[in-house]
């Protein structure tokens, strides 16, 4: 355990060295920034049924940056070290692949989470201005938030998946962009195609990102999209390391 | 401490080492020599648990590479070749994060990176980033990173490849200390360097292993053995009739220096001829400006062997 924790360590750390996570965090912020104030200017114009946390986590500025952040964060997890041929040092080190595979992920995952603390402080500074609250209520946070950690583990674990099929940081990129927006726009069909039975239109809404975010985001803490997005990480993460393992048989 | 059997390793249709058996006690440095491509990072990085054999079995320090490797990993020290590094940290802090890693307590943290920081010579870069060393530095970090551990064993993939002659004789000095408590296999391309640092040497050649023996062993053993130049002017007389007639001597040949005759005479081995050839030259009033004897050295075994089938 104490080595998971080394590994895990190095991987956040790993973040900061390069210029990486500087760029994505002011990409990022500047981003849902301008977002957030769209959202509240449009809402000065009109009157509108939803409140500014609901309209902040559904807009298309929103999604515009969420799927783009994954391929940022994840293709250089495991890419990089094959390239750079430190992951023969890493694995002659008394470490186990799962340990490995684990800090990765989760090394990541707690980035992707430190990207998004600053973005609570909207609401806060909101509400201080206009003596207003900016959610309905409190699930409604908890709602929005837990729906992003929920996302993120699952994107992210395809993204691991992306970089430990290649040494090339781009192609990593490029796949795990590829397979998050076409999983995105699954849950775009039931919109689209008008013409496909109902019961396919329904059951692909099960995977609607844009769905599930809207209930969740209202307060409304459905069970559903939690159990599909933790089981879906866990067998992405299955992937992630028997490809990681398989290494070793292609060398 | 380290005990290969049988071991064997495919790739996609071609084999990279075959059949390998040998051993490597407490406290000797193997030297482990092969032309490129024979096979010695292959054998290393199984040895290292980095990838694993096709077939056969390996123990290092009494543990399986395959069914204990995470002990077996525990108790070597592996610096592979072109010592790939994170060059995003600094000195200090990649050490101890591979001290973590290696399970270095923490109490002993401090204590074991200060000193292989000390052992290699690392104190003046230890806040620097890895990126911005040179590459005898990096060579050290990497030799440095093997070390941290105390491991029984060092495994070293050429680890003087790319450095200047200051920095190959620093890293030899380094790791003919090391061998004093350490065992030790490397791989080198410098033969003399194999010569003056180690106990035992094993010349692998196309995936097998074509000698394994003491450097004075494989040197006294060559079919070449020794041989005997003389630079004489032998008037009238057939130098090359004269001289085969000396007992011992197997071959000679001759070419010229002005009016000067070179005889290369080839010995057998252990025969030492000059006295002989001495006299031959003064009962018949040759004159002489040279009799010496060249000693065949490794670069000799080593070409010997692995280019036998190729020449």
């Amino acid at each position: 355990m104490t080595k998971f924790f080394t590994l895990l360590s190095r991987e956040i750390r790993s973040y900061f060295y390069s210029p990486i996570a500087y760029i994505v965090l002011v990409f990022f912020l500047l981003v849902s920034g301008v977002d957030f104030y769209f959202q509240v200017s449009f809402m000065n114009q009109r009157a509108v049924e939803y409140s500014v946390q609901e309209a902040f986590f559904n807009s298309v500025f929103f999604w515009f940056a969420f799927v783009l952040i994954f391929p940022l964060i994840t293709m250089r997890l495991f890419a990089e070290e094959f390239k750079l041929g430190t992951i023969e040092p890493l694995m002659t080190a008394p470490v186990r692949d799962l340990q490995v595979v684990l800090a990765k992920y989760f090394g990541a995952l707690i980035f992707y989470v430190i990207l998004w603390i600053p973005t609570a402080f909207y609401f806060v500074i909101f509400q201080a201005v206009t003596h207003e609250p900016a959610g309905s209520s409190t699930g409604a946070y908890l709602g929005s938030y837990l729906m992003l950690v929920l996302l993120g583990m699952f994107y992210i674990s395809i993204g691991c998946f992306a970089s430990v099929l290649t040494r090339n940081q781009i192609v990593a990129a490029i796949i795990s962009f590829a397979v998050i927006t076409l999983l995105f726009f699954f849950g775009l069909v039931q919109f689209i195609l008008l013409d496909v039975g109902s019961e396919t239109r329904q059951l692909l809404g099960y995977f609607s990102a844009i769905e599930q975010m809207g209930t969740l985001s209202r307060g409304q803490i459905d069970t559903r999209p939690i159990v599909l997005y933790v089981s879906m990480t866990i067998v992405m993460l299955t992937f992630t390391y028997q490809a990681f393992q398989s290494r070793k048989w292609r060398l | 401490m380290i005990k290969v059997e049988n071991l064997t390793k495919r790739y996609a249709g071609q084999t990279a080492i075959e059949n390998l058996n040998f051993e490597v006690g407490k406290g000797e440095i193997m030297g482990f020599l092969g032309p490129n491509g024979a096979g010695k990072s292959t054998t290393m990085r199984i040895l290292s648990s980095f990838m694993p054999p096709t077939s056969g079995r390996a123990s290092v320090a009494g543990y399986d590479i395959f069914e204990n490797s995470l002990q077996a990993r525990t108790h070597l020290g592996y610096m592979p070749e072109n010592v790939p590094l994170y060059k995003d940290m600094r000195v200090t802090e990649y050490l101890e994060y591979r001290a973590a890693l290696k399970g270095v307590p923490h109490r002993r943290m401090n204590e074991r990176v200060g000193d292989v920081k000390e052992l290699c010579g690392l104190k003046e870069v230890e806040k620097k980033l890895i990126g911005a060393l040179s590459k005898g530095y990096r060579q050290r970090v990497g030799l440095a990173d093997a070390l941290v551990h105390e491991p029984d064993l060092l495994i070293l993939d050429e680890p003087t490849s790319g450095l200047d002659p200051n920095q190959i004789r620093q890293v030899r000095e380094l790791i003919r200390n090391l061998g004093r408590q350490h065992t030790i296999l490397l791989s080198t391309h410098i033969l003399p360097e194999v010569e003056m640092t180690c106990s035992r040497i094993i010349i692998i050649n196309r995936g097998k292993i074509e000698a394994c023996d003491t450097p004075e062993n494989l040197v006294s053993q060559m079919r070449t053995a020794t041989g005997v130049r003389l630079e004489a002017r032998a008037g009238n007389d057939d130098g090359i009739e004269e001289l085969k007639k000396i007992p011992g001597v197997k071959d000679v040949s001759l070419t010229t220096d002005g009016d000067w005759q070179v005889f290369s005479l080839r010995a057998e081995a252990g025969a030492d001829v000059r006295p002989e050839v001495f006299r031959l030259a003064s009962d018949r009033r040759w004159a002489v400006r040279e009799l010496s004897q060249r000693k065949a050295t490794l670069e000799d075994v080593f070409v010997e062997i692995t280019h036998a089938d190729e020449v």
